[in-house]
């Protein structure tokens, strides 16, 4: 049942340090801000799932929070590497991180069964890769009906998802529009979630595409404007592109990367209910 | 004198495959580019689905990242990631398969993953696998753009991440793979096609100005050349003007053309290149 709290509130009940967390969005609705008070709270020993890591699991492995990431594609959108997440597996700075990796088909249907209850998806994939050599949770399966040998992936099961979406009400029904990503399920395949919200509504009207998700399969609601930076809200904020471009550099060096977090991340106080858009990232 | 890039001559020669009507499911980078340089030209009903989940987009600019705003904005449907992998990807609904690869073999497998030596303490780490393995797996046909060299053009893959031709012939048969598998593969040097009996990449067509001993000097096994080896027309003044309008159209400009299998080491400086074009 949703509970409307602020963001230090909602971090702080729902995820504790060992957790397995799936923060979700699809280059769309990245949920930046409450990745930021994950790194705050000083979480650690996280296993971090996502489909697409980028910028804020970046600063999540670098901040040294991520035991283990399970991912299909860790870069930073039509930019390049992700340099914390290399150094963490090239030189295990600032601590080793283990790596589960996975085709983004098969993550899909990996969160999708998570949600369905079920404990693997099927799908055509996978066969001939290296992948299975190095994954767990990736096998043969044989249909019964038709003899045909396909791909059986695990299910995900994460203890918290996190998500970012355009708005809530005041009961708690969550709404989103736009590039939607796998955020339902990911929320439906957790055992807990927290969902930022860029404003919270008397009544949600109704939005061609938009999904809901209603108030009692919801954890925590945290009120935070602009709380995707530099990713995007559609209708609210646009893509940070620059900054996206920028973190290329700031991420390339240890030290710069230290000084980044100290002044934008650790400096500011959490962001919370009501509070202003988030704009240094 | 038109002069262009070899990066330009590769997006152009990538944009002229693309037949108007087709439904083209394009990554990240130089196939968006490419793909986006064909609706601008020849090709207007080109349908672009993006594995964000956008089925249909028509941006007007080259997108940074395949979840921009306004993929979903001027899209015929936006879909849920399951959505676009399950429903439309995986039965071959999609025509041709645009992608990018740090290495490729003569089989037209792609490494998009780890460079040497060894997986658990890879030399570099590059981003994985994204939406590539099922798209080589399903489209009708693929296409792979990347720039050549002994390094992206490998003897061994040191990680297989997408099929295409697995080992040879009757590898895609064997691990049931539906699509067609990788017909074109294109470079800054030239144009690639598999051998039908064969199935290795063969040198088929060729820039202006380029000889074929640089072509394979830039590979790292023993390309064969075709018999037909055709030489490439130059980009035409429209063609050109189309892209870099397309380019600088981009928000933010600069450069941006790692894809979601390109994104790996330093990437090769474009090369100048000065050809005779159609005007002179």
């Amino acid at each position: 049942m949703a509970q409307i709290v602020t963001l230090a509130e909602a971090i702080s009940a729902a995820i504790r340090d060992g957790d397995t967390v799936a923060m979700e969005g699809f280059t769309h609705l990245i949920p930046h801000a409450a990745g930021h008070e994950v790194i705050r709270q000083q979480r650690r020993d996280l296993t971090l799932v996502r489909m697409t890591p980028d910028i804020i699991y970046d600063q999540l492995i670098g901040a040294g929070c991520a035991r283990k990431l399970v991912f299909s594609w860790a870069g930073n959108p039509g930019v390049g590497s992700l340099h914390r997440f290399r150094d963490a597996v090239e030189n295990s700075w600032p601590r080793p991180l283990e790596l589960e990796e996975h085709s983004h088909a098969g993550m899909a249907n990996r969160f999708a069964a998570g949600a369905a209850g079920l404990p693997f998806a099927v799908l055509r994939g996978y066969r001939g890769t290296t992948l299975p050599a190095h994954t767990a949770g990736v096998a043969d399966i044989v249909c019964p009906f038709t003899g045909e040998t396909l791909t059986a992936v695990s299910a995900l099961r994460p203890d918290v998802a996190v998500i970012h979406a355009q708005r809530a009400d005041t009961q708690g029904n969550v709404q989103y529009w736009g590039i939607g990503g796998v955020q339902k399920e990911a929320v439906l395949a957790s055992s807990r979630s927290v969902v930022t919200v860029e404003e919270i509504v008397d009544r949600l009207d109704p939005r061609p595409g938009a999904v809901v998700l209603p108030w009692w399969a919801i954890g925590y609601i945290a009120v935070v404007p602009g709380g995707a930076h530099p990713s995007y809200a559609l209708g609210y904020s646009a893509r940070d592109n620059d900054f996206y471009q920028a973190w290329d550099a700031i991420s390339r060096d240890r030290q710069r990367f230290a000084g980044w977090l100290d002044e934008h991340v650790y400096g500011r106080a959490p962001a919370g209910h009501g509070s202003r858009s988030v704009t240094a990232c | 004198m038109l002069t262009y890039t070899a990066d330009e001559m590769m997006t152009v020669t990538a944009a002229r495959s693309l037949r108007n009507g087709m439904t083209c499911f394009v990554g990240i980078g130089l196939p968006s580019e490419a793909a986006n340089l064909a609706r601008a030209t020849h090709a207007p009903d080109l349908v672009l689905i993006y594995e964000s989940g956008t089925i249909g987009s028509k941006p007007g600019q080259v997108p940074l990242s395949i979840g921009d705003g306004i993929l979903a904005e001027t899209a015929d449907s936006v879909v849920s990631v399951p959505e676009i992998f399950n429903y439309w990807l995986q039965p071959g609904r999609i025509d041709v398969g645009f992608l990018g690869a740090a290495q490729l073999d003569r089989y037209g497998n792609i490494n998009t993953t780890v460079i040497g030596p060894a997986y658990d303490s890879p030399g570099v780490r590059l981003p994985g696998a994204g939406g590539a393995p099922e798209i080589a797996g399903a489209c009708k046909e693929v296409t792979v753009v990347l720039r050549q060299s002994r390094r992206t053009f490998a003897r061994q893959l040191d990680f297989v991440t997408s099929v295409g031709f697995g080992d040879g012939p009757g590898s895609r048969q064997r691990l049931g793979l539906s699509g067609g598998g990788p017909r074109l593969v294109i470079t800054d040097l030239g144009v690639l096609r598999p051998d039908p009996d064969t199935c290795e990449l063969v040198l088929t067509g060729i820039y202006a100005g380029v000889p074929v001993s640089r072509v394979q000097d830039n590979t790292g096994w023993d390309l064969k050349v075709s018999a037909e080896l055709a030489e490439i027309l130059p980009p035409t003044e429209a063609e050109l003007a189309a892209l870099r309008d397309l380019l600088a159209s981009r928000s933010p400009a600069g450069p941006a053309s790692a894809g979601p299998a390109s994104a790996g080491p330093a990437p090769v400086a474009p090369a100048p290149v000065a050809a005779a074009g159609v005007g002179d």
